[in-house]
């Protein structure tokens, strides 16, 4: 039955996909498939990043409404773009060859992250309350370093930073996508070799300490994975703060339970699928290019409302 | 046989734990008693070896159990703590099942399966295999803790305050089936229990571990530490213990 429903979500992911290749395709075909495809690839590859790191990373924080970019990952990674642009200057920001330029921000951002997710679990992993207000807390912060920084930016500076602030998918770099995708491909089996001991560590610390789990270990390598994850997705489009949980929820909602081996590939199908029928229906229905971000982030929204007053923690 | 030597624990500075030693008999129900911040769970957590101790040492058979292995120390001993988890969309046997893990660590045999199902006879739960946990009523959600406990086969169970909530009836048989467990037999295991409700020490335990602001108080059988002289101390009270057609009763004074 599940496995059915994973079944039914590929099929659907994969009909997005041929819909969104060949909807209105005209002459020359081989220069506009490859523009498609390129940015195929890419919706697909970033939906799936930040829905499979979003359930791990819920599971490990033992947090159904939490995820890496409501705990100031996406501020993180807007501060250093605009520390890039500050000490490079717009035009050798601009002119950075495409794969040190990916390399850098995935890297800071993923060392980042990892800095960052120590803090937010030493805030204490079960507090919920206490979670999101620290995560609340230095995403203001860090936006707040960034907005101080982009003021000492000259104007053209200033709208460089800007525009690499925002998810986008108009302009992804093949050579970067040809990096990200097997570094995502890496991370993903990972993750799913972490499944059945994600399974335990859903009873909680105690408990999966209590069963031989070695706890401490699997934090650091989920996390690790989970920075993985984000930054390679962040770095090659941009960050959609609420993609990852429309993707966990809508896809732990698909199933019976929460076993990891089916989750994280559902979760991974989910934001993939949300992604690739959003660009399809914006782009190619609406003729407007660049709203799906902004649509994710409102329908996300509301589901992180929604979920925070149902109160179901878990 | 669990022998515990000179232990000391310390959290944030404050002692909880002052040079316990005591040997815990390898069959039978011991209990562990004593007021509120007494540290029985923190005791609790260093015979499993989840939390270790700042001095001293806990011997579970021949080995140290903090210096053991994740893995194998849950093999040695299953610890059930007090608070336990909400977990929508589980079911019964999907959760006695993780009581499997140390022993196949994601890869269950046949054999694995067949211990499940025989925790689950154990704790008359056969017939609620396929429901979710958090539609059980409480006693039922901890009659498939406790089985999930003794799904992983350990010599010891360590339970605490596994009474807590319940009303007589679904307390009464959970330590009916954990007394049956600790009996000498070729599966008999070691029951450790830490129980607030006195009446259900005196009626079950063999053996008794007192504790009192982290100072272990006494060490010994039932019948040599529930006096009533020494409860009334323990616990600051007038407590009377009487004896009720050869059974042991407990009564505030």
């Amino acid at each position: 039955m599940a496995n059915r429903r994973a079944i039914w979500l590929l099929l659907a992911l994969l009909l997005a996909s041929a819909l969104y290749l060949a909807w209105g395709l005209r002459q020359p075909y081989g220069f506009i498939l490859s523009l498609r495809g390129t940015r195929l690839a890419a919706l697909a590859l970033v939906g799936a990043s930040v829905g499979a790191a979003t359930v791990v990373f819920q599971t490990i924080v033992g947090n159904r409404l939490l995820t890496p970019g409501i705990v100031g990952v996406d501020a993180m990674f807007v501060l250093i773009q605009t520390t890039l642009i500050l000490t490079l200057g717009g035009i050798g920001y601009t002119a950075l060859p495409a794969l040190p330029k990916f390399l850098i921000e995935a890297g800071c951002l993923a060392g980042a992250a990892m800095i960052l997710f120590g803090a937010v679990l030493r805030a204490g992993a079960a507090d919920m309350t206490r979670l999101v207000l620290t995560g609340v807390i230095l995403g203001i912060l860090l936006r707040g370093l960034t907005g101080f920084m982009q003021r000492i930016l000259d104007p053209s500076e200033f709208a460089i930073a800007q525009a690499s602030s925002v998810a986008s998918f108009n302009a992804i770099d093949p050579v970067q996508l040809a990096i990200a995708a097997p570094l995502f491909a890496v991370a993903l089996v990972f993750c799913l070799r972490l499944a059945p001991v994600l399974d335990v560590a859903a009873l909680g610390r105690t408990h999966a300490r209590a069963l031989g789990v070695d706890h401490d270990r699997l934090v650091l390598l989920a996390l690790a994975l989970v920075a993985s994850l984000v930054a390679i997705s962040t770095a090659l489009a941009g960050p959609i703060t609420f993609l990852g949980l429309l993707a966990a929820s809508l896809g732990g909602a698909m199933l019976p339970n929460w076993r990891h081996a089916l989750l994280i590939p559902v979760a991974a199908l989910t934001g993939a699928l949300i992604l690739v029928a959003g660009q399809f229906v914006f782009e190619r229905l609406l003729g407007l290019q660049s709203t799906l971000a902004v649509i994710v982030e409102f329908l996300g929204g509301l589901v992180f409302l929604a979920l925070v007053l149902k109160r179901r923690p878990i | 046989m669990i022998r515990i030597t000179d232990l000391h624990l310390h959290r944030d500075g404050q002692p909880i734990l002052h040079g316990i030693d005591a040997n815990i008999p390898a069959t039978g129900l011991t209990a562990v008693i004593g007021p509120n911040g007494a540290g029985k769970s923190s005791l609790l957590h260093c015979l499993a070896g989840l939390t270790a101790p700042d001095q001293g040492a806990v011997q579970v058979g021949n080995a140290d159990i903090a210096k053991a292995r994740p893995a194998d120390r849950a093999r040695m001993v299953a610890l059930l703590t007090q608070s336990t988890p909400a977990l929508p969309r589980l079911t019964v046997a999907e959760l006695v099942a993780f009581g499997r893990w140390p022993h196949h660590r994601g890869r269950p045999t046949r054999a694995d399966r067949e211990i499940v199902a025989q925790s689950m006879d154990a704790f008359d739960l056969a017939g609620l295999a396929g429901r979710r946990v958090d539609t059980l009523s409480g006693g039922q959600r901890q009659r498939a803790f406790v089985a999930m406990a003794h799904a992983q086969s350990t010599p010891w169970m360590l339970l605490d305050e596994p009474l807590a909530a319940l009303d007589p009836k679904y307390a009464r048989d959970i330590m009916d089936r954990l007394h049956g467990l600790s009996r000498p037999g070729p599966d008999a295991r070691g029951i450790i229990v830490v129980l607030h409700d006195l009446a259900m020490a005196a009626r079950y335990a063999d053996w008794v571990i007192s504790l009192k602001d982290g100072r272990l108080v006494g060490n010994a059988p039932r019948s040599d530490v529930m006096t009533s002289e020494g409860l009334s101390a323990l616990f600051e009270s007038d407590i009377i213990v009487e004896d009720l057609r050869g059974r042991p009763v407990v009564v505030l004074a």
